[in-house]
């Protein structure tokens, strides 16, 4: 069985979530765990990984548009057609109660599924933006039952600071027996560290460039991981050991880059 | 039982070799597939440049093997030192892989790697799917010769040469041979395409991608079969080894060392570990002591 090979699929639904936040969502019949991703074929143009927004049989990807690629998917509509591989990685653990969620821009994708998905009351969860315009998926997190504090770079919606900040103002006064968080790696690495402070374990998702998807090409290492293929979930252990977490990543050439 | 062989001076715990192009753009990867147990391990194709290779798709799968475009992909040689020194810690021979577009390139190159501590180059002289470079060099016997020849003068290091089928073997190897190259590698990537039925496209965004893995094994036998039956320097055997068995098989034809690429992704990283336990048993059953024994025992 040829497994690793992209199945032509057609877009049954788009969204738009947010500015330059669209939703695609498409019949793909293999199971899916939170935090796994797909690699989205835009014939002609690119293949790029995407974190799974919808996980049931009706799959989604949530997409920002920053590049070629996402600018020519924005442009395709209903009934067009994408291949899809996967999905890869390993997804998140699912988390013991209490669980901090701490998601920062279109890091909220993987984190509004995982909430969804586990459906706990007591868990809550800090999503930060640059700006208020920048904010998606709220009505579904709050369907989700997770309680849900915002902040935003510029101060126009919640609290105005960083994703992190909050995180630390919220661990000061409350108890959680677990941390997930994805985002900017920067905010992931303060997150990590506060873990650390607050003897609560860790799971964050991770981003790389991406060739294979399949573990062999070498394009997403990090010292040693491949983030396709050993993640892109790490927990606080392995992410400790990661000299680059927070730090560098690899550009399309494997050249070690700033963050 | 001994695994352990030598190769134009290289010591090798045993004769499996990561294969250029897999899990060779990063040190700590190299330093990984080290702890799993390979002989030695190749650097990914560097050149003089970083190079961000091709658009995906890059990578694929067939019914018989993987197909991929990833187009030379590199950092360049420069930055490359520091994945060396990383590397050089695993303290097996590390064979620094290199590309260029002419004579003066591949000497820059060869040099830089021998400056940074690597045991060997690996001439890319056969990727199929980097315009410029590879096999496009690869088919000029001419060129070849002289690329090898004036590497030769300038470097103290073994030179590897990594050839592909599409071109005459048997003549080839020869030139080779004469331009005094201590190893030829056999073989690369085979020239493959996919097209999607529900497309009507082919997939690779370079379109022509390299073929490997289990379904190129034969091609690779007959090939490595055919150099060993008409020159004298060692050959490394490449293409679709997935077991000892299929190790066995290569070196019967030949080959004194195997490299291995594909069969990362079939069996997992510590497929080279699988592999050497796989050929001891085979050496076991058929009372072999040392694996230099089995080197062309099928050239007949």
């Amino acid at each position: 069985m040829r497994t690793n090979y992209p199945k032509i699929v057609e877009i049954a639904e788009t969204k738009s979530e947010a500015k330059d936040i669209k939703t695609f969502r498409f019949r793909y019949n293999k199971k899916v765990s939170t935090g796994q991703f797909f690699m989205v074929w835009i014939p002609g143009i690119d293949e790029i990984p995407m974190s799974a927004s919808y996980t049931d049989n009706f799959k989604g990807v949530t997409v920002e548009k920053i590049g070629e690629a996402t600018s020519a998917l924005f442009k395709m509509k209903k009934g067009d057609k994408i291949g899809i591989r996967g999905p890869y990685g390993n997804g998140f653990k699912t988390p013991k109660d209490r669980v901090l969620f701490v998601a920062g821009g279109t890091g909220i994708i993987p984190v509004a599924s995982l909430a969804e998905k586990i459906k706990k009351k007591n868990s809550l969860i800090v999503f930060g933006a640059k700006t208020k315009k920048e904010l998606f998926f709220i009505k579904r997190i709050k369907k989700s039952c997770s309680k849900l504090l915002i902040s935003t770079d510029d101060g126009s919606f919640g609290y105005h600071g960083f994703a992190s900040d909050l995180a630390k103002k919220v661990l000061e006064k409350e108890k959680f027996n677990q941390i997930i968080t994805c985002g900017p790696e920067i905010m992931m690495k303060k997150i990590l560290d506060l873990g650390l402070e607050y003897k609560i374990p860790v799971q964050a998702s991770l981003e790389r460039y991406m060739k294979c998807g399949i573990g062999i090409c070498d394009s997403c290492a990090i010292n040693g991981y491949h983030v396709c293929r050993d993640g892109p979930v790490f927990d606080d252990r392995t992410l400790r050991k990661m000299r680059d977490f927070g730090k560098f990543k690899r550009d399309a050439s494997g050249r070690r880059v700033r963050i | 039982m001994k695994l352990s062989t030598e190769i134009s001076g290289l010591k090798m715990r045993n004769p499996t070799v990561l294969a250029s192009g897999v899990l060779g753009e990063t040190g700590e990867s190299l330093l990984n597939v080290a702890r799993n147990g390979a002989g030695a391990v190749t650097t990914k194709s560097i050149g003089i440049k970083p190079k961000k290779g091709n658009k995906n798709p890059t990578v694929l799968e067939t019914e018989h093997g993987l197909i991929n475009a990833v187009g030379l992909a590199n950092p360049g040689i420069d930055e490359y030192e520091n994945e060396i020194k990383i590397a050089l810690k695993s303290k097996i021979p590390v064979i620094g892989s290199i590309f260029g577009k002419d004579k003066k390139e591949f000497v820059y190159l060869a040099k830089k790697m021998g400056s940074f501590g690597v045991s060997a180059v690996e001439l890319n002289l056969s990727c199929p799917h980097a315009k410029g470079y590879g096999i496009e060099i690869g088919d000029d016997k001419k060129l070849v010769y002289d690329i090898v020849k004036n590497l030769k003068k300038s470097v103290d290091i073994p030179v590897f040469v990594k050839i592909s089928v599409h071109t005459n073997i048997v003549s080839l190897a020869k030139n080779i041979e004469s331009a005094k190259a201590d190893a030829i590698v056999a073989v690369n990537s085979l020239k493959g395409m996919k097209i999607d039925l529900d497309l009507r496209m082919p997939v690779l965004s370079n379109k022509i991608g390299g073929y490997s893995g289990p379904g190129i094994k034969p091609v690779g036998v007959r090939t490595v079969y055919e150099i060993a039956s008409s020159v004298k320097i060692p050959v490394i055997g490449c293409g679709g080894i997935m077991n000892g068995e299929d190790a066995v098989e290569y070196m019967m034809a030949g080959a004194s060392a195997v490299q291995i690429g594909s069969g990362v992704y079939y069996r997992g990283v510590d497929v080279f570990r699988k592999i050497c336990k796989e050929i001891k048993t085979w050496m076991k059953k058929n009372s072999y002591k040392k694996i230099d024994e089995i080197v062309g025992i099928g050239l007949r």
